[in-house]
This record gives C-alpha cells, sequence and structure tokens, in this order.
C-alpha cells in the first residue's frame, strides 16, 4: 500500500466530505479514510465497525461506525464501489485513526467506481475552507 | 379543578404532527376488549376501605395449591438469606443508578451476577440482565439479525408458545421472516429443519429443555448453522443446566433465558428476569447495559458501566436495542441464590428436580388411560396424555388442592387432552403420590 506511505504530507491527492471521510483514487481502486479534523472531534476511537468485504456501498449512505470514548458516529461512503479489503489492524488497534489518519487508520478499499461520484467532492484547500466556515 | 396541562389547541396541534385525527384514532391499535368499559371512577374510600376491597380480591387467588404446574416458571424453594439481603436499604432502593459509578456496591452485584451467568451458560459475555425469558429471546433475534446483516429466522416448535407469541409481537412492525418448524414426537425435528436454512438466515431458535420438558443435545444443529454463518440461539432453565450440556459446550452463540427458578418468588407474571450470555465476538451486538471491572487511577478494583456506544443514551435510534435499564433486583436475588445454594447446592437441587420427576412419571404413567407422551428424556417437566380435555382435568384437582400441571391445548391446537406436569426440589414423595392417586380419582370416579 505505497498510496498510503505518505506520513505527514496531509490530504496529497485525497478528496474529502462534508461528513468527514476521505477518497484517494488509485487507478480503479480508492483508499477511504476519516479526516484529521474528525479523528480529533471525535478524541479517542475505541472501535470502528466497517463493511464486510464484497459488500457493496453507495455514496453519501451510511457503511459503517466509529466509537470513540465520546461518541458513536456514523459513517459514509464518500463514492460507492464494492468493498475489496477492509483494514483489518483496526481491530485490535483503532487507535491508529487517531495517530495517523491519513496512513495507518486507513478503512477500506473499493473498486468497481463511478467518475460521478467524484464529481462535488473537495479537494484540500476546499475542505480546509469549509471547516473554517463551519467553526 | 382539573390538572391536566394541555389545552384543546395543544391537543390538536400534537395530533396534527402525528398525523391523525383525534385522539380515538391515536389509540386505535389497543383492542376493544383491552379498553376500560368507562372512566367513572367510584368515589374516594377511606385506606381501611381500600385495604379491605384488596384483601377481599386477593383472598379469591388460589395461592395454597400444592404446584406442579411448570411451562417456564418453577416453584423452587428459595433460602431465607436471599429475602434478608436483597431486602437491605442499600440494594432496595436503587434503581437504575444514574451517576452510576457511585453506586460502586450496585455495579459490583451487578458484575458478579454477569460472571454467574457466563459460567452457567460457558458463554464468554453477559449483559446486566433484561425484563423477562421472552424479552431476552427477542433480543436474541435482534442481536442475530444486526450480527448477519439477514432478515430470516428459523425457530423450533419446541421454543415456549409464550415465548414466540412475544416475538411476533415486537417484530410485527419489522420485516423479518419467521419460519417454525413444528417438533416431531415432541423433539427436535432436525430434517425439517434443515430444510429450511441457507445462507439467507439469521438465526436457528432452540430451546432446552423443549416445552414438552424433552431434553436434548443440540451440538450437531449448532455445527450445521455455523457451516453457513448463521448465529445459534438456545433459551435455557438456569437449573437444569447444573446437570445438562450448557449452550457453550453445545456450541451456541447465544444463550438466553428466564431466570425466576433462581431465587425469584412466583407471582402473576412478574417481575421476573430475563438473562442473556453470548460469545465474545457478539460483544458489541448486546442489548442494555454492561458492567465491566478496572482500576482507579490509584490502581484501585472499581466497576463501571462499559461499552455504553452501544446504547440509547449516546446511538439514539442506532442503538443495539430500546432496553437501557435492567431488572437489578431480580438479578441481585438471582446472584445470591447461586452463590446462597453454590455449584454443588445448584446440582443437587437439579439432582432432585430430575429423580422426583422420574418417580411421578412411572406414578402418572400407572394410571390406567393415562399415558407419558414419548419416551424421550426429560428433565423436571413430561407431557402426559389424558382420557379428557386437560383443562376439565385441571379444574377438578384444583377442587382437591392440587394444581396438577398446564394444559397444551391453549397454545397446541389438537392438543386439549395433554397436560404439562412439572416437578421441583419442593415436592415430597408424598404430595407425589397424592398427585398420582388424585388424578387417578377424578379421572375414573
Amino acid at each position: 500500500m505505497d498510496t498510503l506511505n505518505d506520513g505527514d504530507v496531509m490530504a496529497d491527492g485525497r478528496l474529502f466530505t462534508k461528513t468527514h471521510e476521505w477518497v484517494l483514487r488509485s487507478g480503479t481502486t480508492a483508499t477511504v479514510g476519516i479526516s484529521a479534523h474528525a479523528q480529533d472531534s471525535l478524541g479517542d476511537i475505541t472501535f470502528v465497525e466497517l463493511p464486510k468485504a464484497g459488500v457493496m456501498v453507495s455514496k453519501g449512505k451510511e457503511c459503517g461506525v466509529i466509537e470513540s470514548v465520546k461518541a458513536a458516529s456514523d459513517l459514509f461512503a464518500p463514492v460507492g464501489g464494492k468493498v475489496i479489503e477492509v483494514n483489518a489492524d483496526l481491530e485490535t488497534a483503532p487507535e491508529s485513526i487517531n495517530s495517523d489518519p491519513y496512513g495507518a487508520g486507513w478503512l477500506f478499499r473499493i473498486d468497481t467506481l463511478a467518475d460521478a461520484d467524484f464529481d462535488g467532492l473537495m479537494d484540500e484547500t476546499a475542505y480546509a475552507a469549509f471547516l473554517e466556515s463551519e467553526a | 379543578m382539573s390538572y391536566i396541562a394541555h389545552t384543546d389547541a395543544d391537543r390538536a396541534a400534537m395530533l396534527a404532527r402525528c398525523g391523525v385525527s383525534s385522539m380515538e384514532e391515536l389509540f386505535r391499535d389497543i383492542p376493544d376488549h383491552l379498553r376500560p368499559a368507562s372512566f367513572a371512577l367510584p368515589a374516594g374510600k377511606s385506606e381501611m376501605e381500600v385495604f379491605s376491597y384488596f384483601e377481599e380480591l386477593a383472598e379469591r387467588n388460589y395461592v395454597h395449591l400444592t404446584n406442579f404446574v411448570g411451562g417456564g416458571f418453577y416453584d423452587h424453594f428459595i433460602p431465607a438469606a436471599i429475602d434478608a439481603l436483597a431486602s437491605r436499604s442499600e440494594f432496595y432502593t436503587a434503581y437504575t443508578p444514574y451517576q452510576p459509578e457511585l453506586s460502586q456496591g450496585t455495579l459490583q452485584a451487578i458484575y458478579e451476577y454477569q460472571t454467574a451467568i457466563c459460567r452457567l451458560t460457558d458463554l464468554d459475555v453477559s449483559n446486566a440482565s433484561v425484563y423477562d425469558g421472552g424479552t431476552a429471546l427477542y433480543e436474541a433475534c435482534q442481536m442475530a439479525i444486526n450480527a448477519t446483516g439477514r432478515r430470516r429466522v428459523v425457530i423450533d416448535g419446541g421454543v415456549s408458545p409464550i415465548y414466540r407469541k412475544m416475538l411476533y409481537s415486537y417484530t410485527a412492525n419489522l420485516s423479518i421472516e419467521f419460519v417454525e418448524v413444528a417438533v416431531s414426537h415432541g423433539q427436535t425435528n432436525r430434517a425439517g429443519l434443515y430444510e429450511c436454512i441457507d445462507d439467507q438466515t439469521a438465526a436457528v431458535i432452540l430451546q432446552n429443555p423443549n416445552f414438552f420438558g424433552v431434553i436434548d443435545d443440540h451440538s450437531d444443529i449448532t455445527e450445521r448453522c455455523h457451516q453457513h454463518g448463521i448465529i445459534a440461539v438456545q433459551s435455557v432453565y438456569p437449573i437444569a443446566m447444573a446437570l445438562l450440556k450448557t449452550p457453550g459446550e453445545q456450541g451456541f452463540d447465544i444463550a438466553t433465558g428466564e431466570g425466576q427458578s433462581l431465587g425469584i418468588s412466583l407471582s402473576f407474571g412478574g417481575p421476573y428476569l430475563g438473562f442473556m450470555a453470548a460469545r465474545r465476538e457478539l460483544i458489541r451486538k448486546m442489548p442494555g447495559r454492561m458492567v465491566a471491572r478496572t482500576a482507579d487511577s490509584r490502581g484501585n478494583e472499581g466497576f463501571v458501566l462499559s461499552l455504553q456506544a452501544r446504547e440509547q443514551h449516546i446511538r439514539r435510534e442506532k442503538a443495539t436495542s430500546n432496553i437501557c435499564t435492567n431488572q437489578a433486583l431480580c438479578a441481585l436475588r438471582a446472584h445470591l441464590y447461586l452463590s446462597v445454594i453454590g455449584k454443588e447446592g445448584l446440582r443437587k437441587v437439579a439432582q432432585l428436580c430430575l429423580h422426583k420427576a422420574a418417580y411421578a412419571r412411572e406414578r402418572i404413567n400407572a394410571i390406567p388411560g393415562v399415558s407419558v407422551m414419548s419416551s424421550s428424556p426429560t428433565f423436571n417437566e413430561f407431557t402426559v396424555r389424558l382420557p379428557i380435555d386437560a383443562g376439565e382435568c385441571v379444574g377438578r384437582m384444583v377442587d382437591n388442592g392440587i394444581a396438577a400441571g398446564f394444559p397444551l391445548g391453549r397454545y397446541y391446537p389438537g392438543m386439549e387432552n395433554y397436560l404439562l406436569v412439572a416437578v421441583t426440589e419442593k415436592r415430597t414423595k408424598y404430595e407425589i403420590g397424592l398427585l398420582a392417586d388424585t388424578l387417578e380419582r377424578v379421572l375414573w370416579q
């Protein structure tokens, strides 16, 4: 997963949703996670419930739950497609979402993407402006 | 003067918001026979008058019958220590603690109760209890649906008809498909069950001993369930767990049951106790409260409510269940009962039930025209075929001071002549003899 090894480089080519998920496209597949802002607002994450590999998710629809010591939040699919891989390490180490939301804290990967699903997502600059406007 | 705060305009606004035109329409789901004939209450009465009125009503109950009625609720002995300890004001006054961690004693008692239930069922995790055995079974069914994402549930016909009725009523407005598999000679019909299960089945629900009193080892069924990714659920009689293979030993994923037999008095419908236990993997699908043991900042042992993100006050409408309390006092009694009688004591109670029921079975089977149904093994309850209507027979027995059993025709059409007889450790050899002799007399004289 070399696309994920971009360390501290925030949001390199990532697109964001208003519900604070990110998606990074690489060829025919895309990786999904939650933003640094989202993990910070949730606090210490204790558990994630992710879609199972093989299921179809649709853009904007609930596909999982993230639990922290403070709250339980729904996870929405940023784009539609078929889940092909789930980050199994999160079962035992959900805290990597806090420590490395753009790297080790990735959630799942999907393929069978529709180009149109990427319309309307925000790039890093637009997302930063969105957060500013929400603050 | 009326103290009703809502004005007619308030009421009209609320009804409009609900999308109904009148109060009558709002309550349309309540069947006519359950509605009061009139709201005209009698004039006020003095305390003495009220007391004697209710005393008169209470005296109409037949409370001194020699009891052979079971059907899920049993007349077990309750050691005096349980009333003494459970009625201590520290326990008795506390309902669900609203700042739970402040009530360490209550939480510790619930934690110990959960531990006892896990040991009794041989499963990993238990919750703090739910209302009763039927509610527990419904919650187990929901757990299976949530865990599998499937909506088909297969139920053995030997599961209590009372529980099945509760299941259907709880789920009436949910799109869940229930398939019932009728028992064959009082036992789980395995061939019929296997025909009904597939990769779209969420749960298979069984009961041990089943409603006819028959005991079984369902290990083969749980194995088959797991090949299809199905959650296997067993409703159990806790006293029988001391002798029978436990749900954990049989490979079940979830066990539920009615905890009334564990130190809770028989009463007219409750309060009773629903217990639940499950494999560790299902812990986040578990409904209700769960107490965990932890350490405080100084390293001292303490108890907390754990995994609350499953619950309603955090997860709102997406909570695992709308249960947000437990039967704290009943769970406490169950915990006290198990602690007071201990492991050997529970085994002894179970053995007494088994042996006394075997004796009763033999005595009843010897009555002309009466036969015990099926040769399957039973624990403390068995089904008897009578030459007359079982309800009629029970009536005649009551006149002789004996509650002879539960007439099955009430729930199983075509079984009007069948009677379910339960025997606990409280019944003496003399009482069992009296049951058999009186039964023979009321049938043939």
